[in-house]
């Protein structure tokens, strides 16, 4: 393992790799080639086979057909812990640690520090705690690491998968839930990784980080190789249309319809409202037509202001009227009876039901709304689900699919569809391009700006700044729990929204690109 | 650390009732009678301290009790009948009841069962097999069992510490140490946790699987000897629906059914308020012995109502802390 490697021998040789789900052939003779010391974006649209791709490579999927080399040895490991020893560690995209065990249990599972077959728990959270400190993170590894943040949960992840000082490192989204500040270090232990002689496969739906830390890209599309390329020579336009096999409307970074639509009535208002030691009290109106956007770092209340405005956490102060009325917001329920719809940030664990079809999530709201004692249909179902699964494009555009078995960038969409089809008054997204491929975000942009034109209020969530100074009419910057500032018309663009979040010199560390 | 807070109140619980009982019968609190308590619930103690494991490990073993039925009938008769010499007779029924709990946890695993039905249907072979060999009760007379029967530490105050009870104080400490020290014992919270991700962050799941139905089975078999030192017989109708008793001492000592989380301590400490229960009723000499039963049954709700509370305080935080971590 310490030889230094041959720079042109590959280090990971994929080839030939087939995989098929019953009919759906995820994977057709796919090839892919990692050389030691260099990043390598894996890329594609949703369900492309990214992540399928990973499983079968590190043995959690058996293969079907095709050859994995490392260092030129044939390797055919059956199971994470087989590849591991192989030398692959991963990350999957499904962040995979353990909410029941101490942070320091999970950075060392299978692996702690060890005398006379005893565990040196004051060891193990020593260096946990020195491990997590190169990534910035300064937080009590004897707790249970469910009671941290995700984006916590995912630093972690990465930090177990790097402190395995395996030969490649595979990492499928790592950013999805990290901000700025986080990716910057992640990016910097990367690079110091791949200098050191690793091997780095990354996937993500951001392009500019895939352009600011790849050397080459491999682009998949439907389950086949399309191309891999050095990064450096591929054009932006000329990636997407790999990725997509078609152009992509101009749709994305153009401020142009907004603010010319009249503004109509105020849909709901909330005033004074907050909670101790969870939001300071905020006013903010939300009228039909309009998108408002939430900026700020994570952690700075935004989630926890969508909560608060649907009725999923209890306000303990101030007045909310939808349409004119006051109204008493305790529980999520009272927020779907008025007509909210809440998209939450964490898919997995707040909102898609795996065992259920793609059908079956998708109505699971509006049947909640109707009542137990008013079923829908069959065929209304039917027709609900082939509605959205063709407006979202929905891949495989199978509604009697478990919905567990789609692609992360799919479950995300079925989310989304759930919300929509209960036609709320106002819907509340939280981070809802995450995991959405170009094509897709396109797309899920321009059906803002459609649903807001029938009227729709919606109160969008989102770190991606250039995304939300596209749609928002107006945005309101948080900052430790509390809103500082709103932004409107003309003053909405990334500047002013950095300036705010960086104001009194709080977070200029986090500041980063915009 | 982990699942100490439960078993705390287990504590208190077991502290409360012990010093309740005392008042009404002041000769309760004398170390004679918690010699006995000990003595009485070592077979229970024991194979608890085992199926702590199974259901941190987010499992379940129905099959313990008819596995120390199994063991009393075939040492019995391994001693009496065949000749055996005593240990070699323990070797052979450990050496048997390990292998079936290993067998038990290969086809869970190999199969993706649940462990209920596997389990179940591992209760009913064993018990099967016990009446095969028998259907009476055979006494044993080996001399081991009366040496090992009047072996006793003897207690300030006239309380006895039999061997029976060392051997269970030994295995719940060697339980606990195994749990909560060493790497198998991290591995059992993983996999109660979640198999999947246990396997994805490289556990071994089913060599571990395999292991922990091996340890309770094995436990159970030793259980099982302890019973027959206890009532110095072999019987295949012994110790029918011990499971149950375990699973409640289990759950009464802070474990959560659902996996993940859970000590052997807490298990301890349920196994003695079961018994603490049972010796006040025979001290009150009207109460039926089915007023046990009754008691425990609603401690155990009480519990599971008391850890739902706990569990759903544990996600409130989790919301607020949501951000201030980062
Ligand atoms: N366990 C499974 N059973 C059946 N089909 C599956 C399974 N896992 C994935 N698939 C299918 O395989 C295809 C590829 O999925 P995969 O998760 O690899 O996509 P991806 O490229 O990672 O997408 P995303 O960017 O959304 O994460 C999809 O059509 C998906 O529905
Ligand atoms: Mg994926």
């Amino acid at each position: 393992m310490q030889n230094s490697p041959d720079p042109a021998l590959p280090l990971l040789e994929v080839r030939g790799i087939s995989k098929s789900f019953g009919a759906v052939r995820a994977l057709q003779e796919v090839d892919f080639t990692l050389r030691a010391g260099e990043i390598h974006a894996l890329l594609g649209e949703n369900g492309a086979g990214k992540s399928t791709l990973i499983k079968v490579v590190t043995g959690v999927f058996p293969r079907d057909a095709g050859i994995v080399r490392i260092g030129g040895e044939e390797v055919a490991p059956r199971s994470a812990k087989a590849a591991l020893a192989a030398g692959i560690a991963t990350v999957y995209q499904e962040v995979n640690l353990l909410p029941n065990l101490s942070v320091a249990q999970n950075l060392f599972l299978d692996r702690q520090p060890m005398r006379f077959g005893i565990v040196r728990e004051g060891e193990m959270r020593r260096r946990a705690k020195a491990l997590l400190a190169e990534f910035g993170l300064d937080i009590d590894v004897a707790a249970p690491l469910g009671s941290y943040s995700v984006a916590v949960q995912h630093v972690t992840a990465i930090a177990r998968a790097v402190d395995l000082s395996a030969r490649v490192l595979i990492l499928d989204e790592p950013t999805a839930s990290l901000d700025r500040h986080e990716v910057e270090i992640l990016f910097g232990i990367m690079r110091q990784l791949a200098r050191r002689g690793i091997g780095i496969a990354f996937v993500s739906h951001f392009l500019d980080q895939v352009y600011e830390i790849s050397d080459r890209i491999t682009v998949l599309r439907n389950g086949r190789l399309v191309g891999e390329r050095e990064t450096a020579s591929l054009p932006r336009l000329e990636l997407i249309r790999l990725m997509l096999g078609r152009e992509l409307a101009e749709t994305t970074s153009a401020r142009a319809s907004v603010g010319e639509h009249k503004v109509r009535e105020v849909c709901a208002s909330f005033e004074n409202y907050g909670k101790a030691g969870y939001v300071a009290p905020f006013n903010l109106e939300l009228r039909h037509g309009e998108v408002v956007g939430l900026a700020g770092l994570l952690g700075s209340g935004r989630t926890e202001t969508a909560r608060l405005v649907f009725g999923a956490e209890r306000a303990d102060g101030g007045k909310a009227r939808v349409e004119g009325a006051p109204v008493r917001l305790q529980s999520p329920r009272d927020g779907v009876r008025h007509g909210f719809g809440y998209c939450p940030e964490e898919r997995k664990t707040d909102g898609i039901v795996a065992e259920l079809t793609v059908r079956e999530n998708i109505v699971l709201a509006l049947q909640a709304k109707r009542g137990l004692h008013r079923p829908l249909s069959r065929r209304e179902q039917d027709e609900i689900a082939r509605r959205y699964v063709k407006m979202l494009d929905i891949r495989p555009p199978d509604a009697e699919r478990p919905v567990g078995l789609l692609s992360g960038g799919n479950q995300q969409k079925v989310l989304l569809a759930r919300w929509l089809a209960t036609s709320p008054r106002l819907l509340v997204l939280d981070e809802p391009t995450r995991g959405i491929d170009v094509g897709a975000h396109a797309e899920i942009i321009r059906l803002i700006r459609e649903l807001c034109d029938d009227g729709l209020s919606l109160l969008v969530i989102s770190s991606e700044l250039d995304e939300i100074v596209t749609y928002s009419d107006r945005v309101v910057v948080l900052r430790d729990r509390a809103h500082v500032e709103e932004l409107a018309g003309e003053a909405v663009d990334v500047g002013n929204i950095l300036a705010a979040i960086a104001a009194d010199g709080a977070g200029v560390a986090h500041e980063g690109r915009a | 650390m982990r699942g100490l807070p439960p078993a705390l109140i287990t504590a208190i619980v077991l502290v409360a009732g012990f010093a309740a009982c005392a008042v009404q019968f002041p000769n309760i609190a004398s170390t004679r009678v918690v010699g006995n308590l000990l003595t009485d619930n070592a077979f229970l103690g024991i194979v608890a301290a085992g199926m702590t494991f199974v259901i941190i490990s987010g499992g379940i073993d129905l099959s313990v009790g008819s596995v120390i039925g199994f063991t009393t009938v075939f040492v019995a008769l391994a001693i009496e009948r065949w000749g055996m010499p005593p240990l070699v007779a323990f070797v052979a029924v450990l050496a048997l009841s390990a292998a079936f709990g290993a067998a038990m946890g290969a086809v869970i695993h190999v199969f993706d069962l649940p462990p209920f039905i596997v389990t179940l249907a591992g209760m009913f072979l064993a018990r099967g097999a016990s009446f095969l060999l028998s259907t009476e009760s055979i006494p044993i007379t080996a001399p081991i069992y009366s040496t090992v029967s009047d072996f006793a530490l003897r207690l300030p105050g006239g309380g006895r510490l039999t061997a029976i009870a060392i051997i269970m104080l030994a295995i719940v400490t060697g339980g606990a140490l195994l749990l909560h020290l060493t790497r198998f014992g991290a591995n059992v919270y993983a996999l109660g946790g979640s198999r999947t991700t246990a396997s994805l962050m490289g556990v071994a799941v089913g060599k571990m699987t395999v292991k922990i139905y091996m340890l309770s089975s094995l436990l159970a078999g030793i259980a099982g000897i302890v019973f027959s030192f206890y009532t110095s017989a072999g019987y295949s109708l012994s110790a029918v629906g011990v499971e149950l008793d375990t699973i409640a001492a289990v759950v009464i000592g802070g474990t959560l059914l659902t996996g993940g989380q859970g000590s052997v301590i807490g298990t301890f400490l349920g196994v003695l308020i079961q018994g603490l229960i049972q010796t006040y009723i025979n001290f009150d000499g009207t109460l039926s012995s089915w007023w046990t039963k009754i008691a425990t049954g609603i401690l155990l709700f009480a519990f599971i109502a008391l850890q739902q509370g706990l569990v759903a305080l544990a996600r409130r935080p989790l919301a607020k802390s949501a951000g201030a971590a980062t």
